[in-house]
């Protein structure tokens, strides 16, 4: 039972961004990479979690099944504790966002300037139905699966505002009149 | 340090005094190693590994330079906790998490200056005994991450950092550590479980700094990458003679971010307390939007408890208590503090006569809602409850009890939790209902129904 429950948490949900990621394979250069940060944690492999979903999720886009299994076989800890720690955090996600993800500052600074219009603007040119957003599904993939929209917490560009990421990628005065260039600038 | 010339349209305003944001915007500057150093960058270091360490310690305890991640506690004294017969190692954490909403400083440090930080973090890092330091960097910086990791790695190849640090025999590896978006990483007793790879739940105080105990139970000293800065500064200048900026108990510079409707917002580094509220609104900021007229102010970050533009402070007692308007206010700890909210983490957020209040606020429980840890039950059902109820105002669907609701759920939050994240998320609230209760209570109605469809609509971007 206890073990299905588990199962059934650690297991991505389909989603139109999977056709972006590969999936996740433990490839020589993935194990180099998680190596040389574990090295940084002499006294606790555990330290090594977060960097090591890091590594996972900046490869293959999402934290799979299998991943997680790799994380907890690498660092010799449960899979609960790998599972715990994707599952509070935020910028983890356990299915495939788009190929380029927006993450749109919610907080006050920037909704002053605008931040919330933008989002909607955003939505209405990928096709994104924001109704869809849950709690526990922050984020909303356009059908074609090339687009995926998040809300973030202030972003720490206040007096620049709006400000958004998309994928590693800063953008700050982005008002909602932006919207459209913001997603020429990612075109597939 | 007049021959500094900065980018067009992004140089100082006349009144600031730019130490830590000195090569912010600077025309010519890059993030490199060799760029740092013909400006005279490590030399401080040089200077200090050549001192007794707690020479250093009472320069930073001389200097009176207060934390500027929030609290505002003496750095010095703040070291001067790691217990005496410690035989553990230390460690040193950097806090850059830089998460409370309003605040944009530590941003243009770690992408436009990594050495100067490197700097201090090696020159703290020997004051406390630190062998092993930690930059603890928001997720949403992947760029700044970088940026900081190649700095290292040129600080290394050029003996600054590692293995016996210019030969002084002084060990320091620095290591950057990814946050995952979450706001409660800031705290630093949530920071260090986060480092240790469990979920960034608060320690239970005491121990009450993790000075005694943190890091893997062993001493850890936790700074902000603001004042870890300054103490490149204070080696260079000398505690006594960096006391001389600022006023009294408030020394220093201190970077001022203004966020909102104001015609300049903006990052300003001024001397502590050299400048009042009118000054940095109104002449540094260039006053309020065309047509508008300055409202509110958020002093220092969300958390800290909101002013009126028209409020009248009664500061100090019995001999010396007097009337302090609110454009008057002296930008520092001390009086921010006197005026019933903080100086926090330096973020003014500045709202004009067009914002209502009852948005503001719900932006803001939206905020704490998200980001409790959920480790308390006050604060963690607390903020859900204080979000549903703001919810309502805003859709205008509250009655007029809902705004006693609301403040009373705020006071069973404050100071019955784990950690600040519970007066940090109920200050807030507390002080737009006791500042605004009548505007709040004009928007509910005993129907629960104040707002149409029509209406709400075009409400729904809380803007003009
Ligand atoms: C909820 C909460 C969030 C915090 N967020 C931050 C933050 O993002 N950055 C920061 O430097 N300090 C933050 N702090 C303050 C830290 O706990 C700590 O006091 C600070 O990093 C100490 O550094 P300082 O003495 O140099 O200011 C936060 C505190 C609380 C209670
Ligand atoms: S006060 Fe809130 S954020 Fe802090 S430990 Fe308690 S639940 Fe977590
Ligand atoms: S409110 Fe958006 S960056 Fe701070």
């Amino acid at each position: 039972m206890s073990q299905d429950i588990l199962e059934n948490s650690v297991t991505s949900q389909p989603s139109s961004g999977d056709k972006n990621f590969k999936p996740f394979e433990a490839s020589a250069e993935i194990e180099a990479l998680a190596d040389e940060r574990i090295a940084h944690y002499p006294v606790s492999k555990l330290s090594a979690v977060l960097p090591l979903l890091h590594i996972v999720q900046h490869h293959f886009g999402f934290i799979s099944k299998e991943s997680i299994t790799w994380v907890a076989e690498k660092l010799e800890i449960e899979k609960i504790k790998v599972l715990s720690v994707v599952t509070f955090y935020p910028a983890f996600r356990q299915s495939a966002p788009g190929k380029f993800h927006y993450r749109v500052c919610r907080t006050l600074s920037c909704a002053m300037a605008g931040s919330h219009e933008l989002m909607d603007k955003i939505c209405e040119i990928t096709n994104i139905d924001r109704s869809k957003l849950s709690h526990h599904h922050p984020i909303v993939v356009s059908p074609c699966g090339n687009y995926s929209v998040e809300f973030a917490e202030c972003l720490a560009s206040c007096g620049s505002a709006p400000a958004c990421l998309v994928n590693d990628d800063f953008h700050d005065n982005v008002g909602p009149e932006k919207a459209q260039a913001l997603i020429d600038q990612y075109s597939v | 340090m007049s021959d500094i010339k900065y980018l067009p349209g992004k140089e100082p305003h006349p009144s600031e005094h730019r130490l830590i944001f000195k090569n912010i915007d600077r025309e010519g500057w890059d993030t490199s190693i060799d760029t740092y150093i013909a400006d005279g960058g490590y030399e401080q270091l040089k200077k200090a590994i050549t001192m007794e360490p707690s020479a250093i310690t009472n320069e930073v305890k001389a200097s009176g330079l207060r934390g500027r991640g929030g609290a505002g506690f003496p750095t010095g004294v703040k070291w001067g906790f790691i217990p005496p017969n410690n035989t553990k190692p230390v460690y040193l954490i950097c806090n850059a998490d830089e998460s409370e909403p309003g605040t944009f400083k530590d941003r243009y440090i770690l992408h436009q200056d990594p050495h100067q930080l490197i700097e201090g973090m090696v020159i703290s890092a020997f004051a406390v005994g630190a062998k092993v330091a930690f930059i603890y960097i928001r997720e949403e910086f992947p760029e700044a991450a970088l940026t900081i990791e190649r700095a290292i790695e040129e600080a290394r190849a050029k003996s600054l950092v590692g293995k016996d640090i210019l030969g002084s025999g002084f060990d320091l590896e620095i290591w950057v550590h990814r946050g995952a978006a979450a706001y409660i990483c800031g705290e630093e007793t949530g920071l260090i479980e986060s480092l240790e790879g469990k979920r960034p739940y608060p320690r239970i105080k005491p121990p009450y700094f993790p000075a005694a105990l943190g890091l893997y139970m062993a001493p850890t000293i936790v700074n902000n990458v603001e004042s870890l800065c300054h103490v490149k500064h204070i080696i260079e200048m000398g505690g006594a003679e960096y006391a001389k900026l600022g006023v009294e108990r408030n020394t220093g510079t201190r970077i001022l971010c203004v966020s909102g409707d104001v015609k300049n917002p903006g990052y300003y580094e001024v001397q502590v307390g050299k400048v009042t509220m009118g000054e940095l609104l109104n002449d540094i900021c260039g006053g309020p939007k065309d047509g508008r007229s300055f409202k509110a102010v958020i002093p220092g970050g969300s958390s800290s408890k909101i002013l009126r533009c028209e409020e009248v402070f009664k500061i100090g007692k019995g001999e010396d208590a007097k009337d302090l308007a609110f454009w008057d206010i002296q930008m520092d700890f001390d009086t921010l503090a006197a005026c019933g909210t903080m100086a926090g983490s330096g973020g003014v957020i500045v709202l004009d006569d067009s914002r209502k209040m009852s948005w503001v606020l719900n932006n803001i429980n939206h905020f704490y809602a998200h980001e409790s840890c959920g480790q308390c039950t006050p604060c963690r059902e607390g903020n859900g409850w204080m979000k549903k109820i703001s919810d309502r105002i805003v859709n205008g669907l509250a009655a007029p009890e809902d705004i006693q609701t609301l403040e009373d759920v705020a006071y069973q939050i404050d100071g019955k939790t784990i950690c600040a994240f519970g007066e940090a998320s109920s200050w807030p609230v507390e002080a737009i209902i006791s500042k605004f209760r009548d505007e709040l209570t004009a928007e509910t109605s005993e129907d629960n129904q104040r707002l149409s469809k029509e209406q709400l609509q075009r409400e729904a971007y809380l803007t003009k």
